[in-house]
């Protein structure tokens, strides 16, 4: 569905990934984990084009995207919840959801909108409210919300668990899988929870200083001496996640 | 007391217009951060396209009044559209991503350009236009020694204003376009991630505040009957004074701000001193930028995150 080759890019003169090779196929859960500052974000960010790929290609459903334009690259079926979540604090929780369906026929709204508030429930009682307003839990929602109404194939997910409770990432988690189960969603996960991650991914990639340094199912990953003491021993072990 | 009426009403007259103008500065800061200021001029094209409309209209004989103002209007906010698009095409898109210096500088040479356009093409000398609408209501006693008037042209142009500010308002804050609007003004990229086609949105931010332009330009040609190619200046430091009082990127600051100012200026002129009533405006500007810089109805650039 999505391949990735040779990618290079970058913000400025500073080059960022050097050279990325990637594939997801439709249906699939896959993850990439990665330290802080590894280019997780700026793959995921340069598949939008946003930044351009300076070096390498593209390929979306066999259609070469490497130098579409970002709303064009978007409207193919690949919806994004960014970093940092990008609420538009100051437009309402529905607001937010309508400029999600942006790409979308209008037609498909009432049945979109209903989809994802069953999926969120907590965004429903929030509708009228700012989106500025919400908890972080609540802004991963709608975020994630936000990009389903499009009704994307590929679904680009950007840290979603980042600050928030233990208990919510759980939920988000669960989430997300239901998402690609039921709604046959293919997601593309970058994580620092890399336990959480790997748990759920079918596939996933290790990125280390803007280079793949590993690749598996997500059970070998979790097994492997090497991401083991790098990324879940010390880090975000089992027993961390439980406390408080 | 009559006195005070009229300073009033010469005063929502004059803010109307002042409004009009000052929603572009206020959409395209909003948008993309930078003051236009070639807005200013826009402004003055729209009305010298007006009085080449007035000038047709009268060459084809078109004298049933109201069909003439509407075709004019019609025409000066379709083509100073045109122009408005234009600029940001020339000047703004290539320059957006660069230092943040770089638009406001072409921005100044837009105006430049366009002055200079003008006048060249129009003759420097101050372009006069007949009366076109008559009459208004006297509002006084008959028998009172002043004489209170509200002119048609008055009522016209604070009619004209409202209903463009209410449908303003409204395409803002209630249609898709609008919406867009205002996600491409919060978090540009996010926006584009949504599938929204960002430069689109910017040129109709350009071309809808050009036309609104226009149609101050067309009001402000029908009101004083004279214009020149450099009334831009001043009524376009007038209107981005507006625009900062009331809270420059606030579409409601910038109606409220154009008010305030065409007021101030009013009752200035009449109750203290003529020729500094500029002086009035313009201090007006020093000391809310002291002493409250986002403006009355701004908002504070710190926001929760």
């Amino acid at each position: 569905m999505l391949t990735i080759r040779d990618l290079h890019s970058g913000y400025g003169r500073i080059e960022a990934l050097h050279g990325v090779d990637l594939d997801i196929e439709a249906g699939e859960i896959v993850t990439l984990i990665g330290a802080n500052g590894a280019g997780k974000t700026t793959l995921l960010m340069t598949i939008c084009g946003k930044p351009r790929a300076t070096e390498g290609a593209i390929r979306f459903e066999g259609a070469d995207i490497t130098r579409l334009p970002t709303f064009q690259i978007v409207r193919r079926g690949i919806a994004h919840s960014p970093e940092g979540r990008r609420i538009f604090s100051r437009m309402t929780v529905l607001e937010n959801l309508q400029m999600g369906a942006v790409v979308a026929d209008p037609r498909h709204f009432p049945a979109d909108l209903e989809r994802v508030l069953a999926l969120f429930p907590r965004l429903e009682e929030r509708l009228n409210q700012r989106g500025g307003t919400l908890s972080g839990g609540e802004q991963q929602m709608l975020a994630i919300g936000r990009a389903l109404m499009s009704r994307p194939r590929l679904l680009l997910l950007d840290e979603p668990s980042l600050g928030l409770a233990p208990l919510v990432v759980g939920q988000i988690f669960k989430i997300v899988r239901e998402i690609n189960r039921e709604q046959q969603v293919t997601v593309f996960l970058v994580e620092q929870n890399a336990f959480h991650a790997l748990k759920l991914a079918h596939r996933a990639y290790v990125m280390v200083n803007g280079r793949i340094t590993l690749r598996g199912t997500g059970a070998e990953l979790l097994a492997n001496p090497a991401v083991r003491a790098a990324y879940l021993e010390g880090g975000h072990t089992p027993a961390a996640e439980t406390g408080p | 007391m009559d006195y005070f009426i009229q300073q009033l009403i010469n005063g929502v007259t004059l803010g109307a217009i002042y409004g009009l103008i000052a929603i572009g500065y206020t959409m395209v800061y909003g948008i993309i951060g930078m003051i236009n200021f070639a807005h200013g001029d826009i402004y003055m094209i729209g009305a010298f396209i007006s009085l080449v409309g007035f000038l047709l209209m009268g060459v084809l004989g078109i004298s049933y009044l109201p069909l003439a103002l509407f075709t004019v209007l019609l025409l000066s906010m379709l083509l100073t559209a045109v122009y408005g698009w234009a600029v940001e095409r020339i000047a703004y898109r290539p320059l957006r991503g660069s230092f943040k210096l770089a638009p406001l500088i072409s921005a100044i040479g837009m105006s430049i350009v366009l002055e200079n356009y003008v006048q060249v093409a129009q003759g420097a000398r101050v372009k006069p236009l007949p009366p076109i609408v008559h009459g208004g209501f006297e509002l006084s006693a008959a028998n009172a020694d002043y004489h209170v008037t509200l002119s048609y042209l008055q009522v016209v142009i604070v009619l004209v204003t409202v209903g463009l500010m209410a449908g303003f308002t409204y395409v803002i804050t209630r249609t898709p376009l609008g919406r867009a609007q205002r996600a491409t003004e919060q978090d540009m990229t996010m926006a584009s991630l949504l599938g929204v086609n960002v430069d689109r949105v910017v040129s109709t931010t350009f071309v809808l505040g050009a036309a609104l332009a226009a149609v101050a330009g067309l009001m402000v040609t029908l009101y004083y009957g004279v214009i020149d190619f450099y009334i831009g200046f001043i009524a376009g430091m007038k209107a981005f004074t507006a625009a900062v009082l009331g809270g420059i990127g606030s579409l409601p600051g910038a109606m409220l701000g154009g008010l305030l100012i065409g007021l101030i200026e009013a009752f200035w002129s009449a109750y203290f001193s003529i020729e500094y009533k500029d002086v009035a405006v313009f201090s007006i500007l020093v000391l809310v930028l002291i002493f409250r810089p986002t403006g009355l109805l701004g908002r504070p650039e710190i926001e929760k995150v």
